[in-house]
């Protein structure tokens, strides 16, 4: 028997809609869901099918039976898991209290599920790993314009010329940005790409700078400079949509090209040649605001500075521009709804433990938190004492800077359960483990994605679960039934949560039917750029000078400070992505393992001869918080003061043996300082020794 | 040559390799065995910018293959219907002359059976109307399977378009400016 099922992609957060084909039971084949992607999928979409053959993947509940971290399991029923979950749980909240208990996962469509449980138990503490990626993003588009980095998109498709940095577009693979930016390049569109390195994106790019690390700031205060002084901003927006131009001018008045070309390396001439070609295609252009944005503690202030260049272009809501998400409401539906929403569900009084919301965080949302306080917080005990940490699908130890920071953190906690479909250094350090069925076993939540055309998607379960799995909205719902708060899962089945959802909007489950999804809005939904764009600052309007950031004491320009340069036979570490490999979440896949099994250091070809370090060979990396070992990538295209690593490799877990102990940690050097206004770690932050191994 | 020609427009290949996964999935393959390749090669400075290749190497379907006539049993054939040069599975008896015998390293070895295999062009989908995999899933759309013929006129239609677009004097990937010409190489600040 055959059949076709459309669905949704988890090998990654993009989460692409796919075709599913079954044949017999077992899935013979998967492709990007043509409606969408003309059948395109990436290597880590196709290699799903090596993950549910594997047999390393979490198979059944385990407790721990060793010391943490040795490796000893026993394997047990569902029951005996949740229930000795759930009395070391509630044995720890009475005597600590519900905050005691901290709950970490990387965004996905049950969020509202564990969000739920942890109101439920009384607990404020659940964090997403966003700001770990780009919290500094997130604040600083509020600081602007109300909205989240989230809360907005790009019209790729329309548009006459992007500015990227660092933003590795074609190696961070978003099949449909990456589609709708190659046929705007075939439609005449450029590139302008800047990084400290020559990535796959720079090799497709039209202007390439190679920039001094950590400058870009100054880059865009000069380019600020250029478009005040020679009139080359969108008169009529900005205008009616900007609060504190003059401030802007004035602050910027002495950031001249020359001035930029002196930190960044970049010509002055240059620049000014950017700023007057993006003048001419505006407000078809877009300076892209970046995925992840966490690299420098004064982060919000560069990734405010790139909103606002979009701003002065008119770019905001316009053709070929960043546009607005648009809600489900926005389209005449009512609310997608949330259990979290649901009445009666306690509302936690305690402060958050990473003091967002509080004096030591107060900007940063509270809807995601800043996750890489939890080891700080657990080994200060400030501003309690923490005591167990559940994380789904995200690994805090390998995915938080300074990995031996935090092993020393969770060696305090006195439970820590993990939740995943992998082995990962956290779930290999937990006392419970409880596996989730891979995506392709399960059917989830249903997905909202706001956008011009705000659209729902459906995964859907394509093959019964190989091992002893179980999708997580039922696991969840077992342990608060198991912790007593059964009664705000007031669900059965899949269905009973896709009815509670859809409810206020009606659309009937069939519909999902006839291609995956279903579309709220037949055109993208546009606002009128002279009166209809709701900004949801207090002014309504894009906040140069943020009441946000004054309110609490922050200035809207903060000076330009230079950053430090490593001392002789030193780098600053930079950090990035692939197109084979997701996060720390791949490394083990046996296929995406074949492609890319270990990761390299580049490093620039002169330091490298200064070093005596050639293309290939075994170098080590140290820092003051690590140090690792890994080969050496020489390179001309990579700027002298940085080495680069890709982010993910270094795992420590022996029962994932085909990524073992391969390639170095940029977990392992990092130091965990945080950008303070913005909520973004400071993943570049970190100088680095090395040497021949 | 086979009849058929897939076509690798390397100008909007980004170097992904999905299409080796989707070969190997496809196909069922363990660890070992890659059917197609996209060979990486750079960055390196190109006209004042930095460029990568990528080359695509699957099986050429070569006219004369040097695999058939290598091989002792007739597992390596050419189907006559459509050129299409592929591994009686039943036939091979894991030898590896056909491994020796050609010039790109097409034919690979299974350790899980022990036998030689190689692109047959998703022979089992071409018959059902289908592309190979590699090309229906194609992430840019960059890999096209077609007649020679059809697959030169795309090029030139294409071409066309791209110099409408930004006019006659470029062609698509004309750099704006040079990184290299008229710059130092990128020089370390002096650390404090």
């Amino acid at each position: 028997m055959r059949k076709e099922i459309y669905s949704i992609c988890f090998m990654c957060t993009v989460r692409c809609p796919i075709k599913v084909t079954v044949e017999d039971g077992s899935i013979r084949w998967i492709e990007g869901n043509p409606h969408v992607l003309k059948g395109a999928l990436c290597a880590k979409g196709s290699a799903g099918v090596a993950l549910l053959n594997d047999t390393e993947r979490l198979r059944y509940p385990m407790i721990r039976v060793g010391a943490r971290g040795e490796g000893k399991w026993r394997r047990v029923s569902w029951d005996e898991a949740l229930s000795y979950s759930a009395e070391k749980l509630k044995e720890i909240i009475s005597k600590y209290g519900p905050e005691s208990v901290v709950f970490g996962e990387r965004q996905n469509l049950n969020t509202h599920l564990s969000k739920t449980f942890m109101r439920a138990i009384g607990s404020p503490n659940h964090y997403t790993h966003d700001a770990l990626c780009k919290g500094s993003v997130n604040t600083a588009f509020r600081t602007l314009t109300g909205y989240t980095d989230a809360q907005v998109t790009i019209d790729y498709a329309n548009c006459k010329h992007i500015v990227l940095y660092g933003r590795n577009i074609f190696e961070s693979l978003e099949l449909r940005p990456i589609q709708a930016l190659m046929d705007a390049v075939e439609k005449g569109a450029r590139i302008t790409y800047i990084d400290t390195r020559a990535t796959i994106t720079a090799s497709k790019a039209h202007r390439f700078w190679l920039i001094r690390p950590g400058t870009d700031l100054a880059l865009n205060y000069a380019l600020m400079n250029v478009i005040l002084r020679e009139n080359l901003y969108d008169e009529a927006y900005v205008n009616r949509w900007v609060l504190g131009l003059n401030e802007l001018r004035s602050f910027v008045e002495s950031m001249t090209p020359e001035w930029a070309e002196k930190e960044t390396g970049i010509p002055a001439g240059e620049i000014v040649e950017l700023a007057r070609e993006l003048s001419k295609d505006k407000p078809q252009v877009v300076f892209h605001y970046g995925y992840r944005g966490a690299n420098h503690t004064n982060e919000i202030y560069f990734r405010r500075s790139i909103i606002m260049l979009n701003a002065l272009m008119g770019s905001i809501e316009s053709k070929g521009g960043i546009i607005i998400r648009k809600t489900a409401k926005d389209a005449g539906y009512g609310a997608f709804a949330k259990y979290v929403d649901q009445e009666g569900l306690p509302k936690p009084k305690a402060p958050r433990f990473d003091g967002v919301g509080g004096d030591l965080l107060p900007i940063c949302d509270p809807a995601h938190g800043v996750g890489q306080q939890l080891p700080l917080a657990i080994l200060s005990e400030k501003p309690y004492p923490i005591k167990a940490a559940i994380s789904y699908r995200f690994d805090p130890m390998l995915s938080i800077p300074d990995y031996n920071q935090n092993k020393r953190a969770f060696d305090k906690l006195d439970f820590i359960l993990t939740i995943d479909v992998n082995f990962n250094e956290t779930a290999w350090y937990s006392d419970v483990v409880l596996p989730e069925s891979i995506y392709l076993e399960r059917s989830d939540s249903l997905q909202m994605v706001d956008g011009p055309r705000p659209t729902i998607y459906m995964r859907r379960q394509c093959v019964p679960p190989r091992y002893d799995t179980k999708p997580y909205w039922e696991i969840i719902k077992l342990l608060a039934e198991k912790m007593g708060v059964g009664q705000f899962f007031p669900y059965n089945s899949i269905e009973d949560i896709w009815a509670y959802q859809l409810k206020d909007i009606g659309i009937p489950l069939e519909k999902f039917e006839e291609k995956g999804f279903v579309s709220l809005a037949d055109k993208p939904i546009i606002w009128d750029r002279k009166d209809g764009i709701k900004f949801k600052t207090p002014s309504g309007k894009i906040e140069f000078v943020s009441s946000l950031l004054e309110q609490h004491g922050f200035p809207s320009f903060a000076p330009y400070e230079s950053p430090p340069a490593p001392p002789e036979g030193m780098f600053r570490l930079t950090v990035g992505r692939n197109a084979i490999h997701t996060h720390v979440s791949t490394q083990n896949n046996p296929y995406l393992n074949e492609l890319v099994p270990e990761n390299v250091l580049w490093i620039n070809a002169a330091e490298a001869a200064k070093l005596g370090i050639s293309d290939g060979q075994y170098v080590e990396v140290s820092s003051d918080q690590g140090w690792g070992r890994i080969k050496a990538f020489v390179t001309d295209l990579i700027h002298p003061e940085a080495v680069f690593m890709l982010h993910g490799f270094g795992h420590q877990v022996p029962a994932m043996t085909r990524c073992y102990n391969k390639g170095a940690s940029d977990t392992v050097l990092q130091k965990n300082v945080t950008d303070m206004v913005g909520g973004s770690p400071g993943l570049h932050d970190t100088f680095v020794r090395v040497r021949p191994a | 040559m086979s009849e058929y020609y897939l076509f690798h427009d390397s100008s909007k290949c980004i170097g992904c390799l999905s299409c080796e996964v989707h070969c190997k999935e496809h196909k069922r393959l363990p660890i070992g065995p890659r059917l197609c390749r996209v060979m990486t090669v750079g960055p390196k400075i190109v006209g004042g910018l930095p460029r990568m290749d990528f080359i695509f190497m699957p099986c050429f379907h070569c006219e004369r293959p040097w695999c058939v006539a290598a091989c002792p049993t007739g597992a390596m054939q050419k189907r006559a219907e459509d050129g299409i040069v592929f591994v009686d599975q039943e036939l091979c008896v894991g030898c590896k002359a056909c491994m020796r015998a050609c010039p790109w390293g097409a034919p690979q070895w299974n350790p899980e059976t022990g036998k030689a295999i190689k692109c047959d062009y998703c022979m089992d989908r071409i018959d059902q109307g289908l592309e190979p995999a590699c090309v229906a899933k194609c992430v840019t759309k960059c890999l096209h399977f077609g007649r020679p013929e059809s697959v030169t006129d795309m090029r030139r239609e294409r071409h066309a378009k791209a110099l409408a677009a930004v006019g006659w004097e470029v062609t698509l990937t004309q750099p704006i400016g040079s990184w290299t010409k008229a710059r130092k190489p990128p020089a370390r600040k002096q650390s404090e």
